[in-house]
């Protein structure tokens, strides 16, 4: 009983600790834009890495969940015979929801991933020890590029999902079920609100990128620097990747929709 | 005879009582050291013993319990983190696995420190970059990648780009461990005339005791936490002390057990079945 305790209480210390070496990270590499305004070439070069090769699945996967939305949507306003409304439900529940959620968990699958092993990797073989030894941070150097284009990517990611989406939707609407085009995209345009609607959606994205990078990030960082350990960091990163997306994704619509 | 050599020179590196743990396990209790300017000196001893931890206090990647670690006349772990820095540009250190950055060329890996902390035009790094491939044997490879170069290889790039700042001191950890003959033998020469010819202080922790000897003008022997017994290759060979004579000759039955820390055999197989 005592042993368990124990074990209990370890654990609670180990997870607290843990925190604190997170948030510690954390604060290292927001200080490290300093010296990446310097060096916008190295943001840039994390960009293309972390973004640009990323937007392969955010289109497949857009046009899908656009082109499913469509569907299910005729099905249901059919009823009311309210399928003129099909764009307004397409385009409001990709910008609000579908849009940063899923390209949130997309993105910790494909780049959150990819970043813990690399910074894992790095940290298994002595690159970053190499690299404190050539007075080089590695915070600065290898991690805050990493971090802020993760950061900005998101964003711009969870655009083209929600772009990509509507169009998947309106080739469905339109082209498949017969839903007037006029009505597809004039109902749209008329009730999609853009603080509402577009500014929320970028608000959520920016806090899921923030929250995804830092937890990959630190994740890699933070690896047993073995082949096991580098292995459960990365499981790590999209398992708490995706939970703290569904949590905060929860918090965010009651805070911005809620009454 | 080695108080003379430690004597007449000065000390680039001077550690006193330094204590250093990992958990409940202790490192070392009580270690003084001091590393004299422009030689070879060597720290040898088991696995285990601390070797690479010692390099990593004198790097200031880790903090020592007590006692201070001196380089150049600066206490490591007392500087701010830019005079830290800045004395890692004045250092140079080799990893034993190189610790190459694998995205990055042969070439690129030893430009990669005058990048960072020089504002040289890239001609002027190119002829940098190729003297110090040169020095280590290695220009016709630059264009390779770390993935494509054999352990001995990789270990002479790492050199290149350890030496690439010009460094007023290089520390080597285990540069010899998983070589053939001909890349040790590649890399002990190495060692040696870059520490002659570019004037450098050169600290290798290593337990091939045969290469070792070979280049050092001195020696420190670790074990159980503490030097057991420094001096010339020469003065180790005929040294009494049991523990020096077991590491030197490799010599299965001495002081430093074969069984690790561990309760009695019969003790342990009599024990509650299922347990570990």
């Amino acid at each position: 009983m005592l042993d368990a305790l124990a074990r209990f209480g370890r654990m609670g210390l180990e997870a607290f600790e843990r925190l604190g070496r997170g948030h510690l990270l954390l604060l290292q590499i927001l200080a490290g834009i300093s010296s990446l305004l310097t060096r916008l070439g190295l943001l840039i070069a994390q960009i293309h890495s972390i973004g640009v090769r990323t937007t392969t699945i955010i289109v497949v996967s857009g046009l899908f969940v656009g082109m499913v939305l469509g569907l299910q949507g005729y099905y249901v306003l059919s009823q009311f015979a309210a399928e003129d409304s099909l764009g307004v439900m397409v385009a409001a529940s990709l910008v609000r929801e579908l849009g940063p959620v899923v390209t949130a968990l997309l993105f910790a699958g494909r780049a959150g991933s990819a970043l813990t092993a690399e910074i894992g990797l790095m940290k298994a073989t002595e690159q970053l020890s190499g690299l404190e030894m050539m007075a080089v941070d590695p915070i600065r150097r290898i991690l805050s590029p990493r971090f802020y284009a993760g950061f900005l990517s998101m964003p711009l990611l969870a655009a083209l999902f929600s772009a990509v989406g509507i169009i998947g939707g309106y080739f469905v609407s339109v082209g498949l079920l017969g839903v007037d085009e006029g009505a597809f995209w004039s109902q749209m345009q008329a009730k999609i609100d853009w603080n509402e609607d577009v500014i929320n959606g970028v608000i959520k994205s920016l806090v899921f990128g923030f929250v995804c990078s830092w937890i990959a990030l630190f994740q890699g960082y933070d690896a047993i620097p073995t082949s096991a350990g580098v292995s459960q960091a990365t499981t790590r990163t999209v398992v708490h990747s995706a939970l703290a997306v569904l949590v905060l994704d929860f918090v965010l619509t009651a805070l911005m929709f809620g009454e | 005879m080695h108080k003379s050599i430690v004597n007449d020179q000065k000390s680039l590196i001077k550690i006193r009582d330094l204590h250093f743990s990992h958990g409940n396990r202790k490192i070392f209790n009580g270690v003084n050291i001091d590393i004299p300017k422009g030689k070879v000196t060597a720290i040898m001893g088991p696995s285990g013993t601390g070797k690479t931890t010692l390099l990593k206090l004198i790097g200031g990647q880790l903090r020592p319990t007590r006692g201070s670690v001196e380089v150049d006349g600066l206490n490591v772990h007392k500087l701010s983190r830019t005079g830290l820095y800045k004395l890692r540009m004045r250092m140079g250190m080799l990893f034993q696995s190189g610790a190459l950055l694998t995205d990055l060329t042969v070439y690129d890996n030893v430009a990669y420190p005058l990048r960072e902390h020089t504002n040289l035009p890239e001609s002027m790094i190119r002829r940098l970059v190729l003297m110090k491939l040169e020095a280590v044997g290695l220009r016709g490879a630059r264009e390779l990648m770390p993935s494509e170069l054999s352990g001995g290889m990789a270990r002479r790039v790492a050199l290149a780009r350890a030496i690439a700042l010009d460094p007023m001191m290089v520390m080597y950890d285990e540069p010899f461990t998983g070589q053939d003959p001909i890349s040790m033998g590649v890399l002990s020469q190495l060692v040696r005339r870059l520490n002659d010819a570019a004037r450098l202080t050169s600290m290798l922790v290593s337990h091939d005791v045969e290469e070792t000897a070979g280049i050092s003008d001195l020696i420190y022997v670790l074990s159980g936490g503490k030097v057991i017994e420094s001096g010339t290759p020469e003065e180790l060979g005929v040294s009494d002390s049991p523990a020096v004579r077991q590491f030197m000759g490799g010599l299965p039955d001495g002081p430093v057990g074969f069984h690790y820390s561990a309760p009695s055999l019969t003790e342990d197989l009599l024990s509650m079945r299922g347990a570990k």
